[in-house]
């Protein structure tokens, strides 16, 4: 047993740690500056993703002959959490874009699609986002779905809406879930790539969030919007699989946006507390403050494990795989603690920052404000514990 | 074995040591598995057990060959306990009070003539070891408040004192005992002996009655100018803090272990009974609140176990003295708060979905929710884990 080196089994590599490194600097010199204004105008910097193409950050996980840089999950994932400690809105518009949409089409797509599409939303030029969820489709995504695609011709016919879509204002490229055999359920679901500009789509509304603010959320309508026939991706009446095992990879990734969070609301809080005097000495020296400074640090530690562990697995991932299975019951366990622990660590984070925490534009109240959609998004906390009690008990 | 395929760590187990322990469960199940009814009515340990295991090659998990230990990683020597704790959490907790607390700390502290006196006898089992630390009335402040005293006189130093809540007390043949040497200087006029349980002034004053972990023995031991050779000093004199220290990370990452083994057991039985039980007509399984308890056991097991995985994979190879400062002080302190918590989260909730039956003491599953609040309680309690890892953030 002693062949092997049991640390490096669970520590992150040298590069590893380097990407990490650039991606703290680029956060902290270019979109930690933007994050007030990003969040009290609702404002999204147009230059947003020539940034991210600038610093390679865009398909990550995409081989270079589409223009990628063909990274592995784990780390572009590292590459999330950074992002999204410095700005996390930035981050969203970043994961959504590259998980949701790009690393989608990468997985599912066609050739004559990957070649169409992915070079220029590598290289920032076209922004991507996903289409999912609907205005009556929320934890019952699949069986609720009400969006309808309809074979014509060459084409297919979609109707119906689409609500709560990260990237939706902004977005020139989405993957649209929609049902092309509704008397099938689930399995009557297709996946189909969507162009802002196709006769028939429109973004209906920029929707006002509490947090995640500059990142724009939107309603989407198709009115018999018209996509050609071989923008559809991965077989007609195939989209399930694409979801599911689109869903788990989200899942693993996400965490990592709910750990990048957590670690800087600690961060600020720690520093609150070493420098904030009260009665005479610093909020760090009462073994109140101290109790939930350890809870803190314990929970961002096991978050980050699991996250680590899950993210790493999900590396393995067949194509079309994922949806079911070990790999099903650990993503939706990863995400669902690290969402309930970053609930914690913020509100913890904002409790020890006293008044000034509960302050709108304090960089910790807006941490704060990012609660509750990582516990909503990617399936609710109740959705992925009927995941996991479903994979316990079968 | 060679993760070099694989540019990406897996922070998780690799197939080959999950199929290690799968051997070690199969292990612990095969020569212990129907154990626990009696040794929880008795609070005996069946005196073939720890022969076996040293049969078995499972003693000296850390130490090398030469020695006659299984040279084994951190890592896996903690899985050891894990799968041992599925089986009998008392087998569990003495085999790590042996092994970790008692051989690893001769092994990593120890000259090599006592290496060579005793570790071979502790490696093959045929010597029991324990570690002598809590007093009466030093148990969070082991250290300040420790009164055991050993002076030196000519070759040997006489210790006096009393040792309470020490797992193995009442069976062990060779015990670590701490014991200040210099009383005015604190944490720093602590030193650590090998005591065996026949040198004269050592004696067990009582075996206590536990609520859980019944079969392994704890005890009070007694020292009335118990005589200890002089080189029976592990370490240098008023040197034992360090000691101390490192030991106490490495028990902490160990015994998270236990909390694992147990947890990762009470979720197995949950799920078991709750497909069997019928309810309403339908097996409790099929109701959301049972789900819900479900998935946040296993959510916080998984959890749980990433961090416990990670943190004994980073305790590997620690040096001699390494430990007790930093961040494997965290870590550790970390990885057995989160731990602890968890299995005493899991018990509660697999007693609750037992109903009645598992308040019943003789069902498995009572028998391990009794084990639970120690978990909390020693190998520092939850609160001064809090301490350990608050020091160690506010110091940067």
């Amino acid at each position: 047993m002693n062949a092997i080196d049991v640390k490096s089994q669970f520590q992150l590599s040298p590069e590893q740690d380097e990407i990490i490194n650039q991606f703290e600097r680029f956060g902290r010199e270019e979109l930690l500056p933007l994050q007030e204004k990003m969040d009290l105008e609702d404002w999204w910097p147009e230059d947003m993703f020539e940034r991210f193409a600038n610093i390679g950050a865009l398909g990550t996980t995409v081989s270079p002959e589409y223009g990628g840089s063909g990274l592995d999950y784990f780390t572009a994932g590292l590459i999330g959490k950074t992002l999204a400690k410095y700005n996390h809105a930035a981050a969203f518009g970043w994961g959504a874009h590259e998980n949701l949409c790009v690393s989608n089409i990468y997985r599912n797509a066609d050739d004559k699609m990957k070649r169409k599409y992915l070079p220029k939303l590598c290289d920032g030029t076209l922004i991507g986002a996903l289409g999912l969820t609907e205005p009556g489709a929320g934890s019952d995504a699949l069986g609720s779905m009400a969006t309808t695609a309809t074979k014509d011709g060459n084409e297919y016919v979609l109707n119906g809406r689409k609500l709560f879509i990260t990237n939706g204002p902004i977005a020139d490229v989405l993957l649209v879930y929609a049902k092309t055999d509704r008397g099938a359920g689930a399995h009557g679901i297709s996946a189909f790539i969507v162009e802002s500009d196709f006769p028939g789509f429109s973004v209906a509304q920029t929707l006002d969030k509490m947090g995640f603010r500059g990142n724009p959320t939107g309603e989407l309508i198709f009115e018999d919007c018209r996509v050609p026939a071989e923008n559809l991706i991965g077989g007609e009446n195939k989209g399930v699989s694409v979801v599911m095992s689109g869903l788990d990879l989200e899942r693993a990734f996400v965490s990592m946006v709910s750990l990048g969070i957590s670690e800087r609301a600690f961060e600020l809080a720690l520093d609150y507390v070493k420098t904030r005097e009260q009665f005479g000495q610093p909020l760090a020296s009462f073994q109140m403050v101290q109790s939930k400074l350890a809870e803190m640090y314990s929970d961002i530690e096991t978050m980050k494990s699991l996250a680590y562990r899950v993210l790493s697995a999900c590396d393995g991932l067949e194509t079309g795989g994922g949806g079911r299975g070990e790999i099903h019951k650990l993503t939706a366990a990863s995400v669902k603690f690290a969402a309930c622990a970053q609930n914690r660590v913020v509100t913890e984070a904002v409790h020890l920052h006293g008044g000034s925490g509960y302050m709108l534009d304090t960089e910790i109240n807006r941490l704060y404000r990012t609660n509750k959609l990582l516990e909503i998004g990617a399936g609710t906390t109740e959705v992925r514990n009927l995941i996991i009690s479903g994979e316990l008990l079968k | 074995m060679s993760i070099a395929t694989n540019t990406i760590a897996p922070f998780d187990l690799i197939d080959e040591q999950k199929s290690q322990a799968d051997l070690h469960y199969r292990f612990f199940k095969d020569n212990f598995g129907d154990l626990e009814p009696e040794m929880d009515n008795t609070d005996d340990l069946p005196d073939f057990v720890f022969p076996k295991l040293g049969e078995m090659g499972y003693l000296g998990a850390t130490v090398s060959e030469e020695y006659g230990g299984a040279n084994l990683d951190f890592l896996n020597a903690c899985l050891l306990g894990e799968e041992a704790a599925r089986v009998s959490p008392a087998i569990a907790l003495s085999y790590i009070a042996h092994d970790n607390l008692c051989v690893n700390n001769i092994y990593r502290n120890a000259n090599e003539a006592l290496r060579q006196k005793y570790l071979p006898g502790l490696c093959d089992g045929s010597k029991v070891g324990a570690l002598g630390l809590t007093e009466p009335g030093a148990g969070s402040d082991a250290l300040g408040s420790m009164a055991t005293t050993a002076r030196r006189e000519g070759d040997y130093y006489y210790l006096n004192g009393s040792k309470i809540f020490i797992t193995n007390g009442p069976i062990a043949d060779v015990i670590l005992v701490y014991a200040k040497t210099d009383k005015e200087r604190g944490a720093h006029g602590i030193s650590a002996f090998i005591v065996e349980k026949d040198f004269p002034g050592f004696k067990v004053a009582q075996k206590l009655n536990k609520m859980g972990f019944r079969g392994s023995p704890t005890a009070e031991l007694v020292f009335e100018d118990c005589k200890v050779p002089a080189e029976n000093l592990v370490g240098k004199e008023n040197a034992g803090v360090k000691i101390v220290m490192s030991g106490l990370d490495l028990e902490r990452a160990s015994v998270a272990f236990i909390c694992l083994g147990i947890a990762r057991r009470a979720l197995e039985l949950s799920i078991e009974y709750s497909k069997i039980r019928q309810q309403f007509q339908q097996p409790i399984a099929s109701f959301q609140m049972i789900q819900k308890k479900l998935s946040d056991m296993y959510t916080e097991i998984e959890a749980a176990r990433a961090l416990a995985y990670r943190t004994a994979a980073m305790c590997d190879g620690l040096e001699e003295g390494g430990g007790g400062r930093g961040d494997i002080h965290m870590l550790t302190a970390a990885s057995i708060f989160q731990a602890a918590k968890c299995c005493s989260f899991v018990l509660d909730e697999a007693v609750q979905i037992h109903g009645g039956s598992g308040y019943m003491r003789d069902t498995e599953i009572n028998r391990l929710y009794r084990t639970g609040k120690v978990l909390e309680v020693g190998a520092g309690t939850q609160e001064v884990r809090k301490i350990i890892i608050a020091d160690e953030l506010i110091k940067r």
